[in-house]
């Protein structure tokens, strides 16, 4: 009893799954197929299902040791092992080798005549001898409906086919059952996603613009969460690979070293040390603002530091971008002698975007670079729409960033569009954005250069103006004018201007204070000579004063000598005071 | 040129019901089921009745020979493959419809 509930528990809880080994098809899934049960992809010509159930058979035989089996209706056995050449896989190896069975079904319907009752045990019966002979846990039934073009009667096709799928689910083989869909609104042509209701992969191929893109949609997986975008995919020499936006999730680590810009004063607008190690950087700017040259001063640095750097060029041969780095100082040639600076330059146009994304992808893994730019990703535009544009980067960011790969992206800027809005939208995804901008002012055009954004680390909130000297960028002072930053001869101006503003200041404040001392000096005179006339009265008051004092005491003193000698009443003459003697006068 | 028209109107042979040449049938069953049995009794029948003495019937049971299978295309059983005279012809069902198995067989009796 706990032993039945024991075996049970897993299978209850989580689906088993089926790993196809189709990079990116697992992730978007959560692990593959279902284990056991059968998977419908459905899809129009040329969309690819057959590759994929061959891939689905190969990897299960050489990955997962799980041999396979392909039944094919429509093509032959050596059209198969040749296609399957195309793709990297060695078909006839793996027939030897008794981990793959191959067998072509066909009926011409021309020589087929129906008499009676009959069943498709011939098919089954071949199918289950072909499981046995090699152990098969995966199964591939490419296509079954082309049974319908053959079999007279359909009641009974349809019927023998159901029966062979609850035969498959019996015999618990993993089962990938392709059918052509030649109108959007079914799965199949003929019904028979009606048999197949635990997972139903489409595959589309689509052409818009001239620019074919394959994309892989998981319309349903019965008891199992599953992506339910549209994913774009890709088919070369190595397989199938899905791309799926989500796969990586974004636990990816993040470095706190820093590495320089390759340009001092930039690294000063960025707490001093530049950017930080795997983060993800973009360069906007209208044309000819110096993008290109700021990509290549960090890579010069990075090349000098010994580290490898990858460029991918968009618009310019790898012989352009270093004539004209060097053409500003920098050397971009011996890096690449070294092997330490690699370029890869196409446009974007031979292929789809997937592609593009793929073959960078494939670049990045073989040339293990510390520093990729990708200049200009606004040219991706061109193959794509600006989601697309969104979600290719989206995943190259992803990438580039659980490889601990630092990224230069450069975005041409439209002119007269908003500055502030990259062409390819795609600003949110990044840690750094350098704004590189024109200004315009007085018959010039200089550049200046800004940090729009740095995430985690303090920077400078000026614009910055550079000048492309022959011994590379140089950022020149920050000059801040009354209305703004000032670039160029402007610049010069405005400073003289300042200047002159300054000295004549300084004249003025020193005529004002050498006036205040004449003005003091004239005070000071003013008091001593008016002090000199207050003394001057003073004196001759001081002098009368003491004068009419004498007069009045010789008066009365002569009063007294009259007095006595007239001998008169003294006390009466008192009264009357010194009136008679005024008048005797 | 003269010699051939006079040998023109030598050929009504029409009505040849033994056909000189000799019918190599082969028929594909799985199993000793309801249907192969009575695919095989139909066979039996049709054959004597018109290709007395001059035909031969193979049996193959699928389920013991795979690969014969593979070989010649069998899906459906009972299958009855014309291996000679050719052109290969293939009939399916248990060949109760007589009248289509003559078709299938190019066997039809000239009307």
């Amino acid at each position: 009893m706990t032993q039945k509930q024991k075996a049970r528990q897993p299978s209850s809880k989580t689906l088993p799954k089926a790993s196809t080994g189709i990079q990116g098809l697992d992730e978007i899934t959560g692990g593959g197929l279902p284990n056991g049960r059968p998977t419908l992809v459905s899809g129009g010509a040329g969309s690819g299902k057959t590759l994929f159930g061959l891939e689905f058979l190969v990897r299960g035989a050489t990955q997962y040791n799980e041999p396979g089996v392909f039944m094919s209706f429509e093509e032959t056995i050596p059209d198969l092992t040749q296609n399957a050449a195309s793709l990297g896989f060695d078909l006839d190896r793996l027939v030897a080798e008794k981990k793959l069975f191959l067998d072509h079904v066909h009926i011409s319907r021309s020589e087929i005549a129906e008499t009676g009752e009959y069943d498709l045990d011939g098919l089954f019966i071949r199918i289950a001898d072909a499981v046995q002979r090699v152990g098969a846990r995966r199964i591939v039934l490419d296509t079954i409906e082309a049974l319908f073009g053959e079999m007279p009667n359909p009641g009974i096709l349809r019927a023998e086919i159901r029966r062979l799928f609850d035969w498959l689910k019996q015999k618990k083989l993993t089962t990938v059952i392709t059918a052509e869909r030649d109108r959007p609104d079914k799965l199949t042509r003929h019904g028979i996603e009606e048999f197949v209701s635990d997972c139903v992969i489409v595959l589309d191929h689509r052409i818009r613009e001239e620019i074919s893109t394959r994309r892989l949609r998981v319309v349903k997986y019965r008891g199992s969460t599953h992506g339910t975008n549209e994913y774009p995919f890709l088919i070369d020499e190595h397989g199938i690979s899905v791309l799926p936006i989500s796969s990586l999730g974004l636990d990816h680590a993040a470095s706190a070293i820093r590495v320089s810009t390759g340009i001092d004063r930039l690294d000063g607008m960025m707490g001093g040390k530049g950017f930080y190690q795997g983060s993800s950087i973009l360069l906007s700017g209208t044309s000819g603002t110096g993008k290109t040259s700021v990509a290549a001063h960090f890579v010069d640095a990075a090349c000098r530091r010994g580290e490898r750097c990858l460029y991918f060029a968009f618009e310019e041969s790898p012989r352009q971008v270093v004539r004209n780095m060097r053409s500003i100082g920098i050397d971009l040639e011996p890096w690449v002698r070294k092997g330490l600076l690699q370029f890869h330059a196409a446009r974007p146009t031979y292929g789809g975007i997937e592609e593009v994304l793929l073959v960078t992808h494939k670049h990045i893994s073989s040339f293990q670079p510390s520093i990729v730019v990708v200049d200009p990703i606004t040219n991706l535009l061109m193959v794509s729409t600006l989601n697309e544009v969104r979600s290719m980067l989206t995943r190259l960011v992803d990438f580039l960033k659980t490889k601990e790969i630092t990224a230069i992206f450069t975005s041409l800027t439209a002119a007269g569009g908003s500055l502030e809005a990259s062409e390819a939208d795609v600003s949110s995804l990044m840690d750094t954005w350098l704004l590189l901008k024109a200004i315009e002012v007085g018959g010039e055009r200089n550049r200046a250069l800004y940090v729009l954004k740095s995430r985690g680390m303090e920077h400078s909130n000026q614009i910055r103006e550079f000048v492309l000297t022959n011994d590379g960028l140089r950022m020149l002072d920050v000059y801040l004018g009354p209305e703004g930053v000032l670039t160029g001869s402007a610049r010069v101006s405005q400073e003289m201007r300042e200047k002159a503003v300054v000295t004549f200041r300084q004249q003025e404040q020193e005529t004002r204070r050498r006036e205040l001392e004449r003005k003091r000096q004239i005070f000071e005179a003013r008091m001593t000579m008016l002090r000199a006339e207050f003394e001057v009265e003073e004196e001759t008051i001081q002098q009368s004063i003491s004068e009419s004092k004498l007069l009045a005491e010789e008066v009365l003193q002569d009063r007294g000598q009259m007095v006595r000698s007239r001998e008169a009443d003294t006390s009466a003459y008192k009264k009357v005071g010194g009136t008679p003697a005024a008048r005797k006068r | 040129m003269s010699k051939t028209k006079t040998k023109t109107p030598a050929r009504p042979r029409k009505s040849t019901p033994p056909k000189p040449e000799f019918w190599k049938l082969r028929l594909y069953v799985a199993g000793q089921t309801p249907k192969s049995i009575r695919a095989f009794a139909n066979l039996k029948v049709l054959c004597e009745k018109h290709l007395k003495g001059c035909y031969r019937i193979e049996v193959i049971d699928i389920l013991e020979n795979p690969d014969m299978a593979r070989g010649d295309q069998i899906v459906a059983v009972p299958t009855l493959v014309r291996d000679l005279p050719g052109p290969v012809r293939k009939i399916i069902g248990d060949l109760s419809n007589t009248e289509r198995t003559l078709i299938g067989l190019a066997l039809q009796p000239v009307v």
